[in-house]
């Protein structure tokens, strides 16, 4: 499989094959069916989350009637969720998700482009592990990442789940940088290593700016997986106000009354802008997920 | 010097590596063999007994068959729904960026916002899924004159105020579904950019042969496909395994422990008894390696037969 060169635009062209020509003339009405049927499956992989956008907007006193539409709209919930206490858990996430971000920054940058740069002894080693822990899943090894943080007195923290985040996510973007800095030639760098830029020079200059998009999508990727992430911060953070949205959430839903709209509203804040964000990155990611796997 | 230069680019991620993937390894080892009490005292080394009770538990065996059937019914389902929707979604017609992109969604969101959906869709009076139901019926019995009830699928979806979500019986087909729902937008768009991998002039040839519809599909695209395939479906196999939110959210594993997986099973149990609890992470670990170690023979016989 070819998606291991991350930037190729090629691979996103359709591999379509000719029709022979005595079929020419259904093309029309078969184009028209495929769509309707590909839109229709688009609307129902949709439609959960516009369910949770009317719930969100229909008034507290009409939640009990089975109805579809809300008969008054009610956008006092989305409003509200500012000044409500739900405000502060979306600061937690926002601390989580920038924080493991800029963590995965740091520590994933320089070993990527070590690593596409330089034979160094220990660098296959290096690369299994990571691939390694692209495998695991911080789910199944709660119960060790909940002792170890115990341990260190940092359970309840956002530092925690920063780490966690951070370390969880290092193995994606250690792999798309690693392909992106792999394609661009080192004659490029060098060129401009020779123009009197220094070694850092050609690095911020040339190398950096190209590898861009995978820096981005890298950075976009950990900010979302951060951001969802559930069991680990349900896991670690046990008072109210040191709680990540989800686990915010998913504490509102165990009360007696459950004030369902404030519930979906949040979802609505939490989800919404996550699926425009992805959307931005989608291309590439299928790319970086997989590349790991088959090298 | 310049040996150490490496450690300088590297160590970091190395260390981000071993501090937060390899020591919680450890560490839930060492503590399957501990007595642990509820406010994380150690008290003593009591290897094997956490796995003792563990494998003591009566709703052990039953948790870890449908462990099992849970991570092959979703893979499954998700494989094939995901082979169908890539074909389609290959295709040319209009808006097709838009209508790939509404596939995006539950993908991108997070699985309890959809679980927690899910959960309230399925609500037995004022849930979408019955209101469909109820609407279906009464266009049913408007329009052709049947009586809903006589209808198999619809009488599926549940009868009236019926609480889905309360019986495992009907509770584990929404559990799974849901997996599904979450698990082919990723499975699609992975074989969406394998599909696109396969060059043209081989379906060239394949047409000059006067090669059907079905046979190319089958000869050449799945094959070519496998690739993908076998990563997407692997990668699956661990989030599925490891698949908590759904679970947690719609069901917590209950009535009893008839809706638990193995997953779950270890979060309940985090919460009485650490030890018993890292036994089980023990356990699930290495089911997930002899499930991987599996599935790659399988995928591999495949290849040698083909």
């Amino acid at each position: 499989m070819a998606t291991t060169t991350a930037p190729s635009r090629a691979a996103h062209r359709p591999a379509q094959h000719g029709r022979p020509r005595g079929a020419r003339r259904m093309p029309k009405l078969k184009t028209t069916l495929i769509a309707a049927l590909a839109y229709l499956i688009g609307f129902v992989f949709l439609f959960p989350y516009l369910v949770m956008v009317l719930i969100a907007l229909r008034p507290q006193k009409e939640l009990r009637t089975a109805q579809w539409f809300p008969d008054t709209w009610d956008f006092s919930a989305i409003a509200g969720f500012w000044s409500g206490g739900l405000a502060d858990n979306l600061l937690v996430s926002l601390q989580v998700a920038v924080g493991s971000t800029l963590l995965v920054l740091v520590v994933a940058l320089p070993a990527a482009y070590y690593t596409a740069r330089h034979d160094f002894k220990g660098r296959s080693l290096f690369l299994v592990l990571v691939l390694i822990t692209q495998m695991f899943q911080p789910t199944a090894m709660v119960v060790g990442i909940y002792r170890e943080f115990f341990q260190f007195g940092l359970v309840d923290s956002v530092w925690s789940l920063i780490l966690v985040n951070g370390g969880f996510n290092l193995a994606f973007a250690v792999w798309i940088l690693n392909a992106y800095f792999s394609s661009i030639p080192r004659e490029l760098e060098e060129a401009a290593f020779i123009d009197g830029n220094g070694r850092f020079g050609a690095l911020f200059r040339i190398t950096l700016p190209l590898a861009m998009p995978g820096v981005i999508t890298a950075l976009i990727f950990t900010f979302i997986s951060a951001w969802n992430e559930f069991v680990v911060a349900l896991t670690l953070s046990t008072s109210p106000e040191n709680q990540p949205l989800p686990v915010a959430l998913h504490s509102y839903m165990g009360q007696y009354s459950v004030d369902w709209q404030g519930l979906f509203a949040g979802s609505v804040i939490a989800t919404i802008p996550v699926i425009i964000l992805f959307a931005l990155i989608e291309r590439k990611v299928v790319g970086g997920l997989t590349a790991g796997s088959i090298k | 010097m310049k040996k150490l230069e490496p450690l300088a680019w590297v160590g970091p991620a190395v260390l981000l590596i071993a501090a937060v993937v390899i020591w919680p390894v450890i560490e839930m080892v060492r503590s399957s063999f501990l007595q642990i009490s509820r406010f994380g005292v150690v008290r003593e080394v009591n290897f094997p007994a956490n796995y003792d009770k563990l494998f003591a538990e009566k709703d052990f065996a039953d948790i870890m068959v449908r462990s099992v059937v849970w991570v092959v019914a979703i893979v499954l389902l998700t494989v094939v729904i995901s082979l169908a929707l890539a074909q389609l979604f290959n295709q040319r017609f209009p808006g097709r960026k838009v209508a790939r992109w509404a596939l995006i969604a539950p993908w991108a969101a997070s699985v309890l916002m959809t679980a927690i959906v899910f959960k309230w869709m399925l609500d037995p009076e004022v849930g979408v899924i019955n209101l469909i139901r109820r609407d279906l019926g009464t266009f049913v019995q408007k329009v052709f004159g049947i009586e809903p009830s006589s209808l198999g699928l619809l009488s599926t979806m549940g009868g009236d105020a019926a609480d889905q979500l309360g019986q495992a019986g009907t509770a584990m087909p929404w559990l799974i579904f849901v997996g599904v729902f979450v698990s082919v937008p990723f499975t699609t768009y992975a074989l969406l950019a394998g599909l696109a991998t396969i060059p043209a002039d081989v379906y060239e040839a394949a047409r000059m042969d006067g090669a059907s519809k079905m046979r190319t599909y089958w000869s050449i695209t799945l094959p070519l496909l496998r690739p993908a395939l076998t990563v997407a479906a692997l990668i699956n196999m661990m989030n599925v395994f490891n698949s908590f939110p759904i679970i947690w959210a719609m069901t917590r594993g209950q009535p009893g422990y008839d809706t638990a997986t193995s997953t779950i099973f270890m979060y309940v149990l985090k919460n009485a008894n650490l030890g018993e609890s890292a036994a089980m992470s023990v356990v699930n670990f290495g089911m997930v390696i002899v499930l991987t170690v599996i599935f790659l023979r399988v995928s591999r016989w495949n290849r040698e037969v083909a």
